[in-house]
């Protein structure tokens, strides 16, 4: 491929927002916000991909799915860059995303959960439950209660809806 | 649960230089006259986690209910991703073109260097957590000094990392910690029993040793014994709504960090390492 014909970074992009996430598949790696920085270093194609737990088992496979991706709209001089710093966070998964999440029956993430909330989370164990309501993903009840910090993915967290009954996963904010 | 997928090894090679390639530069990773104590006390980071991670993954399918079951096979996972972080750099400095695996899986007893603390057996759901719990709230203090201080950006990137899932790992112990030793008669007086057990293998958190002075001196680690203070003040503070009692401090066990394991190190080495060691290179 000679550097004329090389597709524009735009486009890049929009390949990229194909690319679902293997654990949750409704959403995207654009959405969730994994993918730092895509770039031209002379001829090849760089593509800085941040893990959003350590040890995410999903992560090596996001980058083959990157890379079957990119390969298949004809980019041949290609290279993954694991980027660490700054660190991944939940605030990065988009507006989109968290809708999409939601009417796949996961909560998403809410701002002041995470666990360096310092005084807040303290506060919350002291009073034996949550500080912040996380909404029911099917009935949308606000009476909920977590039922375990970790859960099916290393992302998310168990919870239950007291209203509805049914458990579901939320997404923890980190 | 990931898929299972069949690497070629062209997309195998794509994905190692992925694991591989870091953008940050840092000039100790080449320094030369640092390479055997920054080697070193990056094993001990990752060995860490590693044999902790290990241990915490031996209860996975025995949880005594399935959230329990849940969390600790998370908070293994996490800790193996640690490793892979920590041994992953640790290979880069020493320059002989070992990777995490191989640092993890070809090395003896001799050439470990976690904690004699993580090594210990499981016990039961009391010496477990009240590990887990010893151990991450060293784990946190050690990481926020790191983020906040060492010179090298490498080792405080891995920390700005690894922290924000420690800080649940010692959210969760600590809670558990409460409600356990603040709990039934049965319960505190097994938690307890495990801080008795575990206390003497805490001293060596704080034992600095020449491998640590000359990496304190070029401002990328803490001196051990300065994460003390932050550890107690956790420690205490937990312990006092558990109603536990703090044991005086008194005979440490010491050894882990210069690979002078107890004898469980072997047995968690030789379940560990034995397809790497019975049919070596072997992936998938």
């Amino acid at each position: 491929m000679t550097t004329a014909s090389l597709p524009e970074i735009a486009e890049i992009w929009d390949w990229l927002s194909e690319v679902p996430d293997p654990e949750i598949p409704v959403v995207s790696v654009t959405e969730l916000g994994i993918i730092r920085d895509a770039r031209y270093e002379g001829g090849t194609l760089v593509v800085a991909v941040t893990p959003t737990y350590s040890g995410c088992p999903a992560t090596s496979v996001i980058d083959m799915m990157i890379e079957a991706k990119l390969r298949e709209k004809g980019v041949e001089d290609l290279r993954l860059e694991r980027r660490l710093s700054p660190p991944w966070t939940t605030d990065w998964v988009s507006e989109a995303a968290r809708e999409k999440l939601s009417a796949f029956g996961i909560a998403p993430p809410i701002d002041g959960t995470a666990s360096d909330g310092g005084m807040a989370a303290k506060a919350a164990r002291l009073s034996g439950k949550s500080n912040l309501s996380v909404a029911c993903p099917r009935c949308g009840s606000a009476n909920t209660e977590r039922i375990s910090q970790f859960g099916s993915t290393p992302c998310k967290a168990s919870w239950r809806c007291k209203d509805c009954l049914e458990p579901f996963d939320y997404f923890k904010c980190i | 649960m990931s898929a299972v997928v069949d690497l070629s090894s062209a997309e195998r090679e794509v994905r190692d230089k992925a694991a591989m390639a870091s953008p940050v530069s840092d000039r100790f990773v080449t320094d030369a006259a640092l390479k055997p104590a920054f080697f070193d006390w990056l094993c001990r980071m990752g060995d860490n986690a590693l044999v902790l991670g290990h241990r915490t993954s031996e209860w996975c399918g025995h949880g005594p209910v399935l959230e329990e079951d849940i969390a600790l096979a998370n908070t293994a996972l996490d800790l193996i991703g640690h490793t892979q972080l920590w041994l992953g750099l640790a290979g880069e400095v020493e320059g002989r073109g070992r990777d995490a695996d191989q640092l993890a899986y070809l090395r003896d007893a001799a050439q470990f260097r976690n904690l004699l603390l993580v090594e210990l057996p499981n016990g039961d759901m009391g010496v477990t957590l009240m590990r887990e719990f010893l151990f991450d709230a060293w784990h946190h203090a050690c990481l926020s000094w790191l983020i906040a201080h060492s010179q090298s950006p490498r080792v405080a990137e891995i920390a700005a990392k690894a922290i924000k899932e420690v800080t649940y790992h010692l959210e969760r112990a600590s809670d558990l910690v409460v409600r356990l030793g603040d709990g039934s008669g049965e319960s505190h007086a097994r938690m307890q029993a495990a801080v008795d057990l575990l206390w003497p293998y805490t001293g060596e958190m704080f034992k600095s040793d020449a491998i640590e002075a000359e990496l304190v001196k070029a401002g990328i680690v803490p001196a051990s014994e300065t994460l003390r203070e932050t550890w107690e003040r956790t420690v205490s503070e937990i312990f006092e709504e558990a109603t536990l009692d703090m044991p005086e401090d008194g005979y440490s066990h010491l050894g882990g960090k210069q690979g002078r394991h107890t004898e469980h190190l072997g047995f968690i080495l030789a379940e560990m390492q034995f397809l790497q060691r019975a049919y070596p290179g072997a992936s998938w």
